[in-house]
């Protein structure tokens, strides 16, 4: 419908504010939301070049499913470890769980 | 003339879902408490999904909507419910990091953007205005024979990531006091 580098623009976009959340969040699970905005740009650069340029219709799709159940356990392990550290730490900021800086 | 009027529909539907993906972003990275990023996060992810389906890929977009807003989003707002409400403890940032985070993402986005639009793509001619090939079956078929392995490694990574959260989840009770 659109040619590529819409979609390009488009992912660019939304993986600059996923590292503009990443750099400036010290909160754990805002981190994680935006690791996901991150994945999820990754998916749609997949996806457009899949529908534009790849002669095997299903390969980028195949990319986007693996990315897509990747970040689902991604995201099982990253909760966990915040709810772990919630209970020893009391707190999920980042810059107060230091008990392995030497 | 009812194409072009389909045409200009269609083109109208694809920049609200861009619109709707960029603001949820907008409002998964900035406002300070963390349910709204939540809820910022799954405005963006159901816009790709639709741009998943404008792509022409609805199993696509109906997986993005299955799992990401689906699962990894109500998993987060389980996790948030567990943990005190994080917005209390959010100090104002500094504006030198501000600054920095500005700068760097704003000059990750030029180079990306000047990268996509400097490069001459060549399309597949074959591809562009064919659509039939991006059907299920294509897709099951193709996890099923040629890429198995990576059917079988993704259900093997699932497997240890449940443990592994079940277990990091369960000895950090026993550990803590």
């Amino acid at each position: 419908m659109n040619n590529l580098s819409t979609y390009l623009i488009i992912s660019a976009l939304l993986f600059s504010l996923g590292l503009q959340g990443i750099l400036l969040r010290r909160n754990l699970i805002g981190m994680l939301i935006s690791v996901e905005l991150l994945l999820n740009a990754a998916n749609l650069n997949f996806m457009a070049f899949n529908r534009f340029l790849n002669a095997d219709p299903v390969a980028g799709q195949v990319i986007a499913l693996f990315v897509m159940g990747l970040a689902a356990a991604e995201a099982a392990i990253g909760l966990s470890i915040i709810l772990a550290l919630f209970r020893t730490m009391h707190s999920i900021n980042i810059e107060r769980a230091q008990k392995l800086r030497g | 003339m009812e194409t072009s009027g389909l045409d200009i529909m269609m083109q109208a539907v694809f920049w609200g879902m861009v619109g709707l993906t960029v603001a949820g972003a907008w409002i998964a990275v900035f406002p300070r408490n963390i349910l709204y990023n939540v809820l910022g996060l799954a405005l963006a992810l159901t816009g790709i999904g639709a741009l998943f389906v404008c792509l022409g890929s609805p199993f696509i977009g109906l997986m993005q909507l299955l799992i990401y807003v689906g699962a990894v989003c109500i998993a987060i707002v389980f996790a948030i419910m567990l943990s005190r409400p994080m917005h209390l403890e959010v100090p104002p940032w500094p504006p030198s990091k501000l600054a920095m985070g500005v700068v760097a993402s704003t000059v990750f986005f030029v180079a990306a953007v000047s990268l996509a639009l400097k490069t001459d793509w060549t399309p597949s001619p074959d591809r562009v205005s064919d659509t039939s090939l991006w059907s299920v079956e294509k897709i099951g078929e193709a996890l099923l024979t040629r890429y198995e392995l990576v059917f079988e490694v993704i259900s093997l990574v699932l497997l240890v990531a449940i443990i592994g959260a079940v277990i990091t989840a369960g000895f950090s009770r026993r550990l803590s006091p």
